[in-house]
């Protein structure tokens, strides 16, 4: 079997701050003052003026190794900051790695944007040619293929028109027409299919799903696991610069789903060594369940779930204890903390279960930690326990039943910590 | 099978560092396609949708001319080698342009193309080698505005005499051009490093101006100093332009040869630099 790609040991750092780069100002001065025995002016008041500042470098992919044969597609996924883009410039040559050797067999193109290089002021034919260019296309071959181009588009009527009077989705189309005429033996392609409405989307997977049965070997990156799944027959999955899952296609979604971490959806705390808690209150056990009341750990995102925890009061306090849960995404963020008020009732102590209903459309497709805290406030706030992430919640986007109603027809991923629905009006007033 | 690593017939290899002479030579003429693109796209974008565009380009040197005209030939009453101060300073204004445009265009290639180079690699050395073409074009239409002038003056009796010497037009053009490429990739691949440089450029290139006789005659510089501006290689070349077109000046084959010579080193130390900051220059800009 040949090797198309085979990527060894590679790393690729980046210096912090460095976006801007250094002023030749800045270093002459430093430079002046080490000559005249002077500290650094541009050292941090109370940080040290060390020689190899590897402090200052963060590594966005680390010792990254892997082999692609000839006609495999594989797909790429992992969160933000994972390494993916990093991996896809390197492939893409559009900067070079740190340390390692890539080795490529067979002429390669990649797609990191739909559309590189196009000019608003230039037709639709003339776009196609400079942007077939960028992508490492030959003059004969766009000739070639113009017109099975400009039919695959949809823009016929319009390709003499400078594309700055196109509507972005036929920008959109014609982009994507170019790309999709690519001829090299290795294809790399970002998260371009984010764009544009669905129907066009579809074409265009059909059109890439034929280019990799033709031997040609894909490279593929995407929030999209729908995708990755019709898609590809290998994926491997980054997470903070390295390779944590090199393999068959659902195992490494469910780990990326799962970010590979095993926090469960279900946990009893009555069988610890330790218990969690204090004299005023000990925490047994915290589950989530589906609206139906099964545990899950898996909830659609249009569906409402409970979260629901148990918990001991030892003893009869005449202040109210306060449960309360602490969301947290995938990036460690705090998305938001919602609690109640404990009515007293006598005899206070006793166990009791606390459910919160967290609504349907509010959070988004991803993986949210939750924290189970008991506090009160009596003279200060006393807290009796804090579990930090004890559950994991995926929140799940079915794409293909939800594209319509609540994407409005885009695939893509929707950013944001939350992705609440929320009331709109939208009337005519003139 | 798992796939075996012997392989040895690679495409490409991708290493942290470029060689300095590890060039592409196959690549950078297969890239030619993409330097007449990106030609075509600065000339619509410039010229079809706007009329001011093309025009801008011809009241640049009649007002530049102008105020030349105007503070050194009147005001400080500089020599001309007995030429019409008009003519004298056209010749030098549209010839010299052509030289700095090109240094401040291409001194930015990074920085400016930025968003282009970090979505598609394609030898980048077909952004300054297109902005050479553009700025080519933009001479030409000045060019033709200047024998315009020429044929005028001539016609009114002025003493200007081109001759046969203007057959080297093509060699002065392709200097003006290589030293234009060389000093403003050599500033492109420094920028990478130090990104205030490309404010001296234009500054640089402005003083350049003055130890380069394009308002002054070679002829009218004290003995003592003429070797030291003569090791400004493009001094040679302006003074060349204008002796064939206008029939006098100061011609010097040797002054040429070497501009010649600097000029092929200037170009290749250039390359090479810029070639190897290609590689990594996403990181910093």
């Amino acid at each position: 079997m040949t090797i198309a790609i085979s990527a060894e040991h590679i790393s690729k750092s980046y210096r912090l701050g460095a976006i801007g780069g250094r002023t030749l100002a800045a270093d002459l001065n430093r430079w002046w003052a080490q000559v005249r025995g002077k500290p650094n002016p541009h050292t941090k008041i109370g940080g040290s003026d060390h020689g190899n500042r590897s402090g200052e470098y963060i590594w966005a992919l680390r010792d990254v190794h892997f082999q692609i044969s000839q006609g495999q597609s594989v797909g790429i996924i992992g969160r933000n900051g994972a390494g993916k883009s990093t991996l896809l410039k390197l492939l893409s040559r559009v900067t070079a790695p740190t340390t390692g050797v890539i080795k490529m067999h067979g002429r390669i193109a990649s797609l990191l944007e739909v559309g590189t290089g196009f000019h608003p002021e230039l037709t639709g034919r003339e776009n196609i040619f400079l942007n077939g260019a960028i992508l490492g296309m030959h003059r004969a071959e766009i000739r070639r293929k113009l017109d099975e181009i400009i039919d695959f588009s949809g823009v016929e009527k319009f390709i003499d028109t400078p594309v700055k009077r196109y509507s972005s989705g036929m920008y959109v189309r014609l982009a994507f027409a170019v790309a999709a005429h690519l001829e090299t033996e290795i294809l790399i392609v970002d998260e371009v299919l984010a764009v544009g409405d669905a129907d066009f989307q579809k074409k265009c997977l059909g059109k890439m799903d034929d280019v990799s049965k033709h031997g040609r070997t894909v490279l593929f990156v995407s929030h999209n696991m729908g995708m990755i799944n019709s898609l590809c027959g290998r994926c491997i999955l980054l997470n903070k610069g390295g390779i944590t899952m090199d393999g068959d296609v659902a195992t490494a979604i469910n780990h990326y789903y799962g970010d590979g971490i095993d926090t469960p959806y279900s946990v009893n705390f009555s069988g610890h060594d330790r218990t969690i808690g204090d004299a005023y209150a000990t925490l047994l056990e915290a589950h989530i369940e589906n609206e139906n009341g099964t545990p899950a750990g898996e909830i659609d995102i249009r569906s409402p779930f409970f979260v629901k925890m148990r918990y001991t009061i030892r003893q009869d306090i005449h202040f109210e204890p306060i449960p309360n849960f602490h969301f947290y995404n995938s990036l460690g963020q705090c998305v938001f903390i919602s609690s109640t008020k404990q009515p007293v009732v006598s005899p206070m102590a006793g166990t009791y279960e606390a459910t919160c209903v967290v609504p349907g459309y509010l959070l988004n497709d991803e993986t949210y930690l939750i924290g189970l805290a008991l506090t009160f406030v009596h003279s200060g706030v006393h807290v009796s326990f804090f579990e930090q992430s004890a559950l994991a919640v995926i929140i799940r986007d079915p794409i293909e039943e939800t594209i319509d109603q609540e994407r409005n027809g885009y695939s893509g991923p929707i950013p944001g910590a939350i992705r609440p629905k929320l009331k709109w009006e939208v009337k005519k007033i003139l | 099978m798992p796939p075996s690593n012997n392989q040895e017939n690679w495409t490409m290899i991708i290493r942290p560092r470029r060689g300095w002479f590890e060039l592409n030579l196959k690549e950078l003429w297969r890239a030619r396609e993409l330097v007449f693109l990106f030609f075509w796209r600065d000339f619509v974008s410039i010229y079809k949708q706007t009329i001011l565009g093309p025009l801008w380009f011809l009241i640049q040197p009649i007002l530049t001319t102008i105020t030349f005209t105007i503070v050194f030939g009147r005001i400080a009453k500089l020599p001309t080698d007995g030429l019409p101060t008009f003519l004298f300073y056209m010749a030098g204004t549209v010839l010299w342009s052509y030289f700095a445009e090109s240094v401040n265009k291409t001194a930015t290639t990074f920085i400016s193309n930025e968003s282009l180079f970090g979505k598609a690699y394609f030898p980048r050395l077909a952004v300054p080698f297109s902005i050479l073409l553009s700025n080519l074009f933009t001479f030409a239409i000045q060019f033709l505005l200047f024998l315009a002038f020429l044929l005028y003056f001539r016609l009114s009796g002025a003493s200007v005499r081109p001759n046969l010497w203007i057959l080297l037009l093509p060699v002065l053009l392709l200097l003006m051009a290589g030293m234009g490429l060389g000093f403003g990739i050599i500033v492109s691949a420094l920028t990478t490093r130090y990104r205030d440089l490309r404010f001296l450029v234009t500054f640089g290139v402005q003083l350049l101006m003055y130890t380069t006789p394009v308002i002054y005659p070679l002829s009218s510089v004290p003995e003592a100093y003429k070797p030291l501006l003569l090791a400004n290689p493009l001094a040679a070349v302006i003074e060349t332009f204008r002796y064939a077109f206008l029939g006098v000046g100061t011609l010097n084959g040797w002054a040429l040869l070497y501009s010649a010579a600097f000029t092929t080193v200037l170009v290749m130390i250039g390359i090479l630099l810029f070639n190897r900051v290609e590689a990594t220059f996403m990181d910093t800009v």
